[in-house]
């Protein structure tokens, strides 16, 4: 996966896109390849995760050894295109400061996300436009939650049919060829073991077929819920909290039960039996995943110190190392 | 104080925040709960939960609210002497719609309509979506059929589109940019026209013609609704800003959402927006004294054996330590955000998709 050009990362809302995609920049970088992450629409969340600051809008800036950020700006993609597509530079700068022209480039329905997917394209390019800029092995796209990321993705074949001619048809096409081609780009979503991300993701997985003829090329499923008990054990954590609840209070006494705060060792059953619960919960929807897009998901556990940023982060491209190793292994 | 009670004489609310933290819930919870107290309560949502739309009783997209049946309502713990409604946005249909209330002629709207950039383009547009959402609000406001209002909003990440959405199509359209472009001598009758200047032709070598004369075309039919557009964009801005209005902000204890609730939160204060109470889901939570993970493991090895009673105690361990993290994002929200009384929501150990569940959150409202 880690072998394209391009990693489109894309996902619901609040299923951990961004971390992954950075923890997946660390696992390329590690491997030795050159990788840039790549956010769109004024998003600078990559760095964060990584406890770095973000750079300047547009900048390509390290991050760790082997790995680099950058947030696309479409103003700064629009003034990059107009210098690199124009004759004279005096040219490129009176369009590119013209206000009329800007406002009609900002009220184009679309051309934010197809100069976005430009400026995505250059930075994939093994000879870069960008004067003295080097060429990346990986770009991981950190593309927008899905309804948005499938408008971000489709938008250079749009513009393909609607300009029908020209170099932004042209160009439009070219990418969109490179976009949908196999071989350079793959498509990973990210969600979690819950209905509601699950179904978007499938449905995800349907609009990028029909959309863009592309598949999916890997899921991954962010903060599993820990394992903790085999399957026999439910029922007798049951029995076991029956007969908390039965007693006649001593026990809970004992374990320094109060009338507000209840029995401690009854209250931590019940988690035991909720979690339990919820793991069983998410193993269905692994699997309702896993039949409806034909894929063997790929399982993130669920960090539970968030703030602790780059070492967290160090845990998830770890385990996302082993579990990518271990795919790569039955293919 | 309970939210409802707070929200009392608000005639629009509208739920933000960033994805994934039960935005519609909260909203289909909330105008239940509304509902609750006798009012007549709409809640407008973009692409819910296809269960919890089913609960509903919403089989599909449209645009115009339904009535929940009662008999679904009943028999939850709560008596609903009001009435609850809810409507599924389309936004491409409320906005094809919206262009054709607008158009001063069937000439206008049908060109509008059929443009090529439009028909391909529009569904791409960042903000539409935001602006459709509001523009339908204000439109079900001013038919005053209902009491209350709820707005969930959309699952963009940023929530400043929403925000920005009127006050940037106002000032698009006055701007003197478009004028420019729209002017019988304008930039797109130019370039429709094969414009000379070096500007111009460049401009054309760079799109396309076709891309031109289209775009053109759609700014020159769009200037027949500007007025309307303007005038729409400036009362759903004021409509935003009335005091009758309350923006509820929705997060959970992890660290992105209250990132961005902090962010949301300050741009409703620069904007002067009506701020009306912050909402914390999935927060778990201990009871007081805290129990001890090792006690318990003690207490219960003789009857589930070590292993098992291990893994009791650690995974009250693992809660204790989201506690402890839920418990600090709370007060940093709250102190950043200078609110003293958040509705906390405990983490529930399954997902929302009906409407005994929808009621049980309705009571904590």
């Amino acid at each position: 996966m880690l072998r394209r050009r391009l990693l489109v990362v894309t996902g619901k809302g609040g299923t951990g896109k961004s971390t992954v995609a950075a923890a997946l920049g660390l696992v390329a970088a590690r491997q030795g390849r050159r990788t840039i992450v790549a956010e769109v629409a004024q998003r600078t969340d990559v760095p964060g995760s990584l406890g770095a600051v973000a750079g300047e809008p547009f900048a390509e800036t390290p991050l760790r050894e082997g790995l680099w950020h950058i947030s696309i700006d479409p103003a700064d993609a629009l003034r990059e295109y107009l210098h690199d597509q124009l004759p004279s530079d005096t040219l490129a700068r009176m369009l590119g400061g013209s206000r009329s022209f800007a406002l009609l480039a900002s009220a184009t329905p679309g051309l934010a996300e197809l100069l976005s997917m430009g400026k995505v394209w250059e930075l994939a390019q093994a000879q870069r436009r960008t004067t003295g800029a080097q060429p990346y092995d990986l770009v991981i796209l950190d593309a927008p939650a899905t309804g948005h990321g499938l408008a971000t993705l489709a938008a250079p074949s749009a513009f393909a049919r609607a300009a029908a001619v020209g170099p932004v048809a042209r160009q439009g096409r070219l990418i969109d060829d490179w976009l949908t081609d196999p071989r350079q780009t793959g498509v990973l979503a990210v969600t979690r073991a819950e209905a509601l991300p699950v179904a978007e993701t499938i449905a995800l997985a349907g609009d990028l077929r029909a959309q863009l003829s592309l598949e999916l090329e890997a899921v991954v499923v962010n903060g599993l819920s820990a394992q903790r008990f085999e399957r026999e054990e439910e029922a007798r954590l049951r029995t076991a909290l029956a007969a908390r609840e039965a007693g006649d209070g001593d026990a809970a006494r004992e374990s320094g039960a109060t009338r507000e705060s209840g029995d401690p060792v009854a209250f931590a059953l019940e988690r035991a039996l909720a979690d339990l619960a919820v793991a069983r919960g998410e193993r269905r929807q692994v699997e309702r995943l896993r039949r409806a897009v034909s894929l063997t998901p790929l399982r993130l556990p669920f960090a539970v110190k968030e703030e602790s940023g780059e070492a967290d982060l160090g845990v998830l491209a770890d385990a996302l190392s082993r579990t990518l190793a271990r795919s790569e292994e039955q293919a | 104080m309970s939210l409802v009670e707070r929200l009392e004489g608000k005639r629009m609310v509208v739920v933000a925040g960033s994805g994934g933290v039960g935005k519609t819930t909260t909203a289909a919870a909330l105008a239940l709960a509304l509902a609750a107290q006798g009012r007549r309560v709409a809640v407008v949502t973009i692409d819910p939960a296809k269960r919890l739309a089913q609960a509903l009783g919403l089989e599909e997209l449209g645009n115009e609210p339904r009535r929940v049946d009662p008999e679904r309502l009943a028999g939850h713990g709560l008596e609903v002497r009001g009435e609850l409604w809810a409507m599924m946005l389309d936004a491409k249909r409320t906005f094809d719609d919206l262009i054709a209330r607008l158009a001063p002629d069937e000439r206008t709207r049908d060109e509008v309509l059929t443009n090529r950039i439009y028909q391909e383009l529009s569904g791409a547009v960042a903000g539409s979506q935001e602006f459709t959402a509001v523009a339908k609000l204000y439109e079900l406001q001013r038919e005053d059929r209902f009491d209350v209002l709820v707005l969930d909003t959309p699952p963009s990440r940023n929530a400043l589109d929403f925000l920005d959405a009127p006050e940037r199509l106002t000032s698009f359209f006055e701007g003197r940019a478009l004028r420019v472009l729209l002017a019988p001598t304008g930039l797109a009758a130019r370039v429709a026209a094969a414009g000379t200047g070096a500007a111009l032709s460049v401009l054309r070598r760079l799109t396309g013609v076709d891309l031109m004369t289209d775009l053109g075309g759609f700014f020159r039919a769009l200037s027949g609704l500007i007025d309307g557009f303007r005038e729409r964009a400036r009362a759903v801005g004021a409509l935003l800003a009335d005091p009758a209005t309350a923006f509820l902000v929705v997060s959970t204890p992890e660290r992105e959402p209250v990132a961005e609730a902090i962010f949301f939160a300050g741009k409703l204060r620069d904007a002067a927006l009506p701020f009306g109470g912050l909402i914390v889901n999935r927060v778990h939570s201990l009871p007081e004294p805290a129990p001890q993970p090792a006690a318990v493991a003690a207490a219960l090895t003789g009857e589930l054996g070590e292993r098992t009673a291990a893994a009791v105690a650690d995974n009250l361990a693992a809660h204790a330590v989201l506690a402890a993290r839920d418990a600090s994002a709370i007060e940093h929200l709250c102190t950043t955000l200078g609110v003293d009384d958040p509705i906390v929501l405990p983490n529930l150990d399954a997902e929302v998709h009906d409407i005994a569940a929808l009621a049980a959150i309705a009571l904590r409202l």
